[in-house]
């Protein structure tokens, strides 16, 4: 189910390979934690987005994915093609692999829970 | 169609599970561990509303030395003197309690050597918040109230004037909640999608303030009678281009300024009448599109000289609120640095919203947050009369909302069963009236209609901002010609039914905008509110409130309200001839100022 708009690989996609319905978990948790509530299980038993028109690229469904299966990629009427990001929220950060136009790779963290880091002068 | 009914009875309920709901709920239970709390959240509140992304500061906190009577001053000066002394102050009072508590519950906030959260801005410190959310969450799941997620509230409940609940639906499974509540706390969020937004059509919902907020919460107060403020005074944001970011971060955090297609630093250099660098938030939109008229544009915030190691945590910070923004730099500075330095920022005006916790729009409350129905209290960005509030701001205010909650009389909610039974059903056909359509109105038809009407006509992006009578009149007729087509709104599932009503809602929110804009005559914010036909401020007619009522006939009746200042001393920004007007305030009111 694409989007209306025509647009195939931007905004919000989920490889199928990766996918697995979150294993035995009750609820997906993509589609637990949108806060547009777009994304569903297609009958394939994979997730996949309503309407990309509809996503606020929030990133929500992306940290959540316990198998790095959703990639967010920038619409094309916004930015070249083929920047790409993906993370993975963990106990106390989110790890993040931004993909810039060219393929190069670069990684990131976030502290997401729990004390600070000390930062004096960051 | 026919839809099940769900049945519900609690003590207190809280309408939306965002900021100040899940506050809300964490206070309630905290303080009087007797009550039944029940909250409806549309989504589910682990991301849902305008913390999903995360957020990297708090902007509303009292550093060491500030008071709650010097940020009213901050506040007063940027609102031109409109603005609530008595919510403003006791917001402030509030404030540091409420960042220490969520602090204590997980969120990340960096310390100075002596233990001091970090300064980000006059009223803002760092935060690493891309949790915040589900942090805040997590605290409301535990407290042990009920938590109900997927049901999108649609109207309160309304007994001899009294609100004693509210209905909604399930956006998966199509039932029908009804609740009945001894108090009601509102707190939904504000209006985005009013406007056309900035991107068009596959990025239309990559705009700033979160696209599944969309003024619920302020049209079924509307529709109930509820006394609104300040609609006209709209919130605009300066924002990275064709991101969701504003541009606090880089240009508070990193010190970047604003510089125009030449180069030069305009505020400084052209708009020193309007207070150069220290300008109010809407001059900053209003001098950048200034440049442009005077073919200086476009204009970007200077990332030239920045060391790299900044402007890679700014990219962090970026990942931890605004995912997209963090994409468009780092693509960006990345090219650009091959060619030797960082490459400025693209900066530009957004569309407009309805958000009480930015600018001054939303629910007529009192001290304690009560709003002009009965039973009925409001919290966070749906609360106007006190700007500059922010995640922190809407925390305070639920649990000054909630403290009254509790202690207010216990109403009773078995009278008048009859007219609410006829009100359910009445309530119910109208919630459900899209689905029995077949050759009816997409949502998006809809919506795409009412945003074309508020950017032409009320001051939307292609005009500027501004607007004037003539226009506004046009926008009036669409508007009540669009309300008249609602009925025929079309909805082949529950998802595309939640559609219809956030489209339902927007132009209801809409109207009462439109009615406020054309009730100011004058210009008092330009950008925010900008009327070309009288472009002058006019303190001695218009240095007051304007609130709307709407009556079930469906006619807006406009009130203005005084200015009520507390003792402070306080220097309203420089008229456009770069005077300063200064103004002693009188009338102590009683807030407290600890
Ligand atoms: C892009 C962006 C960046 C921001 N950055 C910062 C920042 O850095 N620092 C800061 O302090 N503040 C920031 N803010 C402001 C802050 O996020 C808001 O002021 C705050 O979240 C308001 O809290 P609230 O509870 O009123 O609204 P929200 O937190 O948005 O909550 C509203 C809730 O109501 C729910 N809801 C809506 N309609 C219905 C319905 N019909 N039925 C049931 N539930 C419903 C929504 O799903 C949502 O959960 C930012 C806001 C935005 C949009
Ligand atoms: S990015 Fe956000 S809005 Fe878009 S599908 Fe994911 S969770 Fe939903
Ligand atoms: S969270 Fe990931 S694994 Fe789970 S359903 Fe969604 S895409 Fe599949």
């Amino acid at each position: 189910m694409g989007s209306e708009h025509g647009e195939i690989d931007v905004g919000i996609k989920v490889d199928e390979e990766r996918c697995n319905r979150c294993g035995t978990a009750e609820e997906p948790m993509c589609v637990r934690d949108c806060p547009g509530d777009l994304m569903f299980i297609k009958d394939n038993d994979k997730a996949a987005i309503t309407d990309n028109a509809d996503c606020w690229d929030c990133a929500a469904c992306v940290k959540v994915c316990p198998t790095q299966a959703i990639t967010m990629q920038l619409p094309t009427s916004l930015v070249v093609r083929g920047v790409t990001l993906r993370g993975r929220g963990l106990r106390h950060k989110t790890t993040w692999t931004l993909r810039l136009r060219d393929g190069e790779v670069r990684e990131y963290e976030t502290p997401s829970t729990g004390k600070a880091p000390f930062t004096p002068n960051l | 169609m026919t839809s099940e009914v769900v049945e519900h009875n609690c003590d207190l309920l809280i309408i939306g599970g965002g900021a100040a709901g899940c506050v809300a709920a964490v206070e309630a239970r905290e303080r009087a561990p007797e009550l039944d709390v029940l909250l409806l959240e549309k989504a589910h509140i682990y991301r849902s509303g305008c913390l999903a992304a995360g957020i990297s500061a708090l902007n509303a906190y009292l550093h060491p030395g500030e008071t709650p009577e010097s940020f009213l001053r901050y506040v007063v000066r940027e609102t031109h003197g409109i603005v609530r002394d008595d919510l403003t102050l006791t917001m402030a009072a509030e404030l540091n309690e409420q960042v220490r508590k969520v602090g204590s519950w997980g969120l990340p906030i960096p310390r100075d050597e002596l233990g001091r959260p970090l300064k980000r801005g006059r009223a803002s410190i760092k935060i690493f918040g891309e949790r915040i959310k589900p942090i805040v969450a997590k605290r409301a799941e535990a407290s042990g109230a009920r938590i109900l997620n997927r049901v999108n509230v649609t109207g309160l409940a309304v007994c001899e004037g009294r609100v004693v609940g509210a209905y909604g639906f399930g956006v998966r499974d199509g039932r029908f909640h009804v609740v009945r509540a001894r108090r009601t706390l509102v707190c939904t969020g504000g209006a985005s999608g009013l406007y056309r937004p900035s991107n068009p059509g596959g990025a239309a919902h990559r705009m700033w303030y979160s696209p599944f907020n969309t003024g619920a919460g302020l049209a079924m107060g509307i529709r109930a009678g509820a006394e609104m403020t300040s609609f006209e005074f709209r919130f605009i944001p300066l924002r990275i281009k064709d991101a969701i970011a504003p541009t606090g971060e880089i240009a508070q955090w990193l010190g970047a300024r604003q510089i125009n297609a030449r180069g030069e630093r305009y505020l400084e250099k052209y708009y020193q009448h309007l207070g150069g660098q220290r300008m109010t938030t809407q001059d900053r939109l209003h001098a950048t599109l200034m440049e442009h008229r005077a073919g200086r544009g476009p204009c970007y915030l200077d990332l030239r000289g920045v060391e790299p190691r900044r402007l890679e945590d700014t990219v962090r910070a970026y990942l931890s609120m605004a995912p997209s923004s963090a994409m468009i730099m780092s693509d960006e500075a990345y090219y650009a640095r091959a060619g030797g330095e960082m490459a400025p920022i693209e900066i530009t005006g957004g569309e407009p919203h309805v958000v009480g916790g930015h600018g001054l729009s939303g629910y007529w409350v009192d001290a304690q947050r009560r709003t002009t129905l009965p039973g009925l209290w409001a919290a966070g960005d749906v609360v106007g009369g006190v700007p500059k509030k922010y995640a922190s701001g809407a925390w305070a205010e639920a649990v000054i909302a909630v403290r009254d909650m509790i202690d207010a009389h216990h109403a009773d909610i078995s009278v008048g069963e009859l007219e609410l039974a006829e009100q359910c059903r009445a309530e119910r056909a109208r919630v459900f009236a899209p689905r029995a359509h077949r050759n009816g109105v997409p949502a998006i038809e809809m919506e795409e209609r009412l945003q074309k009407v508020m950017d032409e006509y009320a001051g939307g992006i292609s005009q500027q901002y501004g607007y004037s009578e003539g226009g506004l009149k046009l926008a009036k007729l669409h508007l009540s010609r669009l309300e008249h087509e609602q009925g025929a709104l079309m909805a082949d599932d529950v998802h595309s039914l939640l559609l219809c009503h956030d489209v339902i809602d927007r132009i209801t929110v809409a109207q009462q905008l439109v009615a406020h804009m054309d009730h100011r005559k004058e210009t008092r914010w330009r950008c925010y509110q900008e009327r070309l036909d009288h472009p002058l401020r006019d303190d001695a007619r218009w240095h007051v409130f304007v609130n709307s009522v709407r009556h079930p006939d469906g006619r807006i009746e406009m009130r203005e309200r005084q200015v009520e200042r507390a003792q402070v001393q306080v220097v309203l920004p420089p008229l456009s001839d770069g005077a300063v007007v200064r103004r002693r305030r009188n009338d102590a009111s009683e807030t407290n100022g600890q």
